[in-house]
């Protein structure tokens, strides 16, 4: 087989890049809605009925919505198996935490409405509350911890050594980036909730999306300036050859201070669109929330979030995950790719797979279309939740 | 197993593999049959159909959810737990997972909720497709796993690169088209397809021993009993190929799995009882049938089917040839890409890389297999042997169940064909009792499946040994006690919630009335305190 040769190594790497940001961003605005909601459900629905109603926005498609997820760790593994093997090993047990909350979702989603009792109701908003939150909050710590680089190092036959523990995860940036992580996503389910509610739940969802925009702009923006100020970022000191074998090893780097992930920005200007996205949006679904267009709100709220999480791509490129106590073996775009065979296959899967997936996701929204009317599910139609 | 890191790792994976496999086969099966079901309320328009589809649509819901979402630990837990795995292989093994998200995954999971949401929203037609749809993701993801665990079993289509120190797909198609995998996919599915069609069975036969719902019973059963005899045929047909493919590329297991330990002049017998003996090397109080083994491994009377002493004997020879293999591989690993490497030493290296992962066996006892003495080597050789006794007696709880069920669906359609299936009590009883039963078989095959596969990860190619993460022993006890106890919490609340939907049984279908289709507004106090199934 040569077909693979159609397209060069370097080109299928930089194509991989850009796809795992379109897997990260489907997974942020997709199942982002429906954690953000989950957040918000104790809070912005008080009353059974309105839980129920909050609950059923989503129901149809959080398990559709929770595949780019699965998906999202999947292409990892086939595109870049060092970065999935560094990643998920290294933060191991902040994985295990996730893991562990995203089970309570789906249970949580079919089995609250199985039984009448008041505290077995209210137990399961709660663990939808923390099956929404801790997701959330531990995908922004870990990508706060990439952009500092994560204490890993690899042995010359590529065994992995993380030599952080799990608390040193917790750090004060890392921190920060979860923060920035759940305001959007916040954010971004009080969107949802006003499109798909109207009364008192969609009342109060505006109140917290208001507030959630205002937090995310702030903190994105405190990010930003302790990214320039107190983080190292790296440099690839050695020529870097792009079509060469996956081994981070073949090549040097060094840690670098003032401002180094802010170059790429300087090197090719048109990648600010990301970070400038990532406001511009935040304050457009703000204004949004003020003047009541739920639809404007929903799509500037997305925007908003894929520019901040392309924004963290953008600042690193060629750098997927440096490591700060061995910086040679920082996995990067041009050597930690799946080989080129693979990668040309796993091209071909996705670009007829993809849009197909657009379009029948679409079709769901599209039947499912109009606001979640408290009526229809007290009257228990069409198989409530 | 020794409880370190690797012992730990392969206990979390087990259980939770296990686990997760105990809601997939009931997918895989019960949403064919659904389809099936609204297939012929399109088809007919009587409405009795349409109550059948929902009805056991509410279960198939309820086991879908913990599927999903134990789905989504085992698709992160290579990445965690066998990190070194995941980058040593992750080049063939991602893809198919990946290709499983895209193909299979996305369909499933974003119409399962148009199945439950979409009966009022959608046309008789659409809705019907809609199901048809979920059934199809679910067969098609068992697909590409299977592919993946085929792989696994027997790699084929792939290459170690010396540069970047991993195994690289050379031919994709062989990677597909994998005759392991392919056995392994019907075998798998047909398993699912009688769970289901048992579990069917099942509970319209605990209806019609109480005589409720008589009419649903009675045409699910007739439904479940085809499709169940079918696939009963299909397992144990499927299940014999896989036995054939093992006798090809996996002989250890297979003599693991007969407790053979000395080759026997062709046709070997098969040991139908015994009890192996690990230590001592010997199967105790074993009963033999004549030809069978060469039959089945073979499929001739003169082929031999090797025992594990001479299999150990040959692990030792590829252990000694792979350590060449290994040597040349560091030599041309020295070079770091710089400079063309000599082709002598890629001979050397290619010579013998088909066994290359025979000289990682020696990881465990010696840090350069190089290194390695002949006590080493014998030690390492040793290990080549799986657990015999768990694989002896899984393979006969499976097989022993395969043929019960091939009897037990073939009397049931019978008497399906005959019109007379309340006709026998006690046989309605045992269908009852009989619910669990393919259930232990699906684990037991999982058992002699990846048990019977150790101690490789990958068989030949990377020891489970080597092929785990550098983790602290607390992390991997803290996740594995994490898991143990919200699964066992899981497991409850589920089976609860499943004979609580059994025992208030099918909504009548009134499809004017507000709230025919509401899981909820009928749960009544009554009907909540009903007993659970029994035989009664």
């Amino acid at each position: 087989m040569i077909l693979h040769t159609l397209l060069d190594y370097d080109v299928l790497r930089f194509i991989w890049w850009i796809l795992l940001g379109v897997l990260l961003v489907g997974f942020a605005i997709t199942d982002g809605f429906d954690l953000g909601t989950g957040i918000l459900l104790p809070f912005a629905a008080k009353t059974d009925l309105e839980r129920r109603v909050v609950i059923n926005t989503i129901g149809p498609v959080w398990e559709g919505n929770q595949v780019w997820l699965i998906l999202g760790g999947g292409a990892i593994f086939a595109a870049w198996p060092q970065l999935y093997a560094v990643s998920f090993s290294g933060f191991y047990l902040a994985m295990a935490a996730i893991l562990l909350a995203l089970i309570l979702r789906p249970v949580g989603f079919k089995y609250r409405s199985k039984r009448d009792s008041v505290k077995w109701r209210s137990a399961w908003d709660w663990a939808l509350f923390v099956g929404g939150f801790v997701p959330a909050l531990v995908l922004g710590v870990a990508m706060g911890n990439v952009l500092q680089g994560v204490p890993f190092r690899l042995a010359p036959d590529m065994q992995i050594f993380y030599e952080g523990g799990f608390f040193g995860l917790l750090n004060p940036f890392a921190l920060l980036a979860g923060l920035v992580s759940v305001a959007m996503l916040v954010m971004h389910g009080a969107s949802w909730l006003a499109l798909k509610t109207d009364g008192a739940v969609a009342v109060r969802a505006r109140r917290f999306g208001i507030v959630a925009a205002i937090t995310t702009i702030a903190l994105y923006a405190v990010a930003g300036l302790a990214l320039w100020g107190f983080i190292d970022g790296y440099r690839i000191t050695s020529e870097i050859i792009t079509t060469g074998p996956s081994n981070p090893l073949f090549k040097t780097v060094e840690a670098q201070a003032g401002g180094a992930w802010f170059a790429n920005y300087a090197a090719h200007p048109w990648t600010i669109a990301a970070p400038l996205a990532g406001f511009a949006g935040a304050f457009l679904a703000l204004l949004g929330l003020l003047r009541r267009r739920e639809g404007w709100t929903m799509i500037f709220s997305s925007v908003s979030i894929s520019g901040i999480v392309l924004s963290v791509g953008a600042s690193m490129f060629p750098f997927i995950l440096p490591s700060s106590i061995q910086p040679q073996a920082s996995l990067t775009v041009w050597d930690a790719s799946s080989s080129h065979m693979t990668l040309f296959i796993m091209l071909v899967g996705t670009c007829v797979f993809l849009p197909i997936i657009l379009v029948y996701t679409s079709w769901v929204y599209k039947v499912l279309w109009g606001k979640v009317d408290s009526k229809e599910i007290s009257g228990g139609k069409s198989h409530a939740y | 197993m020794d409880l370190d890191v690797v012992g730990l790792s392969r206990l979390q994976f087990a259980l939770t593999a296990l686990y997760h496999f105990l809601f997939i086969p009931l997918t895989l099966g019960l949403s064919i049959l659904v389809a099936i079901m609204e297939t012929v309320y399109v088809m007919t328009g009587r409405t009795i159909w349409r109550q059948m589809t929902k009805f056991w649509g509410t279960l198939f819901g309820i086991n879908f959810a913990i599927g999903v979402s134990t789905g989504l630990v085992m698709e992160f837990q290579f990445g965690m737990n066998w990190s070194y795995y995941s980058h040593y292989v992750g080049d063939v093994f991602g893809a198919p997972l990946a290709l499983e998200g895209l193909m299979a995954f996305f369909l499933e999971a974003t119409f399962v909720g148009m199945f439950f949401f979409g009966w009022d929203r959608l046309s008789k037609v659409a809705h019907l497709v809609v199901t048809w749809l979920v059934a199809l993701g679910s067969n098609l993801s068992a697909l590409w796993i299977l592919i993946a665990n085929g792989w696994m079993q027997n790699p084929v289509g792939a290459t170690l690169n010396p540069q970047t120190m991993r195994m690289e797909v050379s031919d994709f198609y062989a990677v597909i088209t994998n005759p392991v995998a392919q056995a392994k996919f019907v075998h798998t599915t047909s398993a699912g397809y009688l769970v289901a069609s048992m579990f069917v069975l099942g509970v319209s036969a605990f209806y019609l021993l109480r005589g409720r719902h008589v009419e649903v019973a009675r045409r699910s059963m007739t439904v479940a009993a085809a499709f169940g005899l079918a696939a009963s045929l299909s397992v144990v047909v499927l299940g014999d190929e896989s036995g054939y493919l093992s006798s090809e590329h996996q002989k250890m297991k297979l003599a693991a799995i007969e407790g053979m330990w000395h080759t026997e002049p062709a046709p070997a017998s098969f040991t139908a009882f015994g009890f192996p003996d690990q230590a001592a090397r010997k199967t105790h109080y074993s009963i033999h049938i004549p030809w069978v083994m060469g039959l089945i491994g073979t499929r001739s009377l003169t082929g031999e089917v090797p025992g594990i002493y001479e299999l150990v004997k040959l692990a030792d020879l590829r252990i000694r040839q792979g350590i060449v293999s290994y040597d040349a591989l560091e030599q041309i690993r020295a070079l770091k890409g710089r400079g063309p490497v000599p082709p002598e030493l890629t001979a050397r290296f290619e010579e013998h890389s088909a066994v290359l992962g025979y000289a990682l066996l020696l990881k465990r006892y010696v840090d350069d297999p190089r290194q390695a003495t002949d006590a080493q080597i014998a030690l390492a050789a040793g290990d080549t042997v799986p657990q015999v006794a768990p694989l002896f007696w899984s393979f006969r709880v499976m097989v022993g169940l395969g043929m019960y069920f091939i009897l037990f669906t073939a009397v049931f359609f019978y008497l399906s064909a005959k019109r007379k299936l309340d006709a026998y009590p006690w046989l309605l009883k045992v269908a009852v009792w009989s619910i669990p039963l393919p259930w232990i078989a699906a684990e037991a095959g999982w058992i002699v499946a990846e048990l019977g596969r150790q101690p490789w990860a990958v068989e030949g190619v990377l020891p489970t040994a080597v092929a785990v993460s550098n983790l602290g022993i607390q992390a991997v006890l803290i996740t594995l006690i994490g898991f143990v106890v919200l699964y066992t919490v899981l497991l409850f609340v589920e089976m609860k919630l499943m004979m609580k939907a059994i025992n208030k049984g099918p909504e009548p279908d009134h499809a004017a009335s507000p709230g025919a289709a509401s899981p909820l507004i009928g749960a009544t106090p009554a009907l909540r305190t009903a007993p659970m199934i029994s035989t009664e």
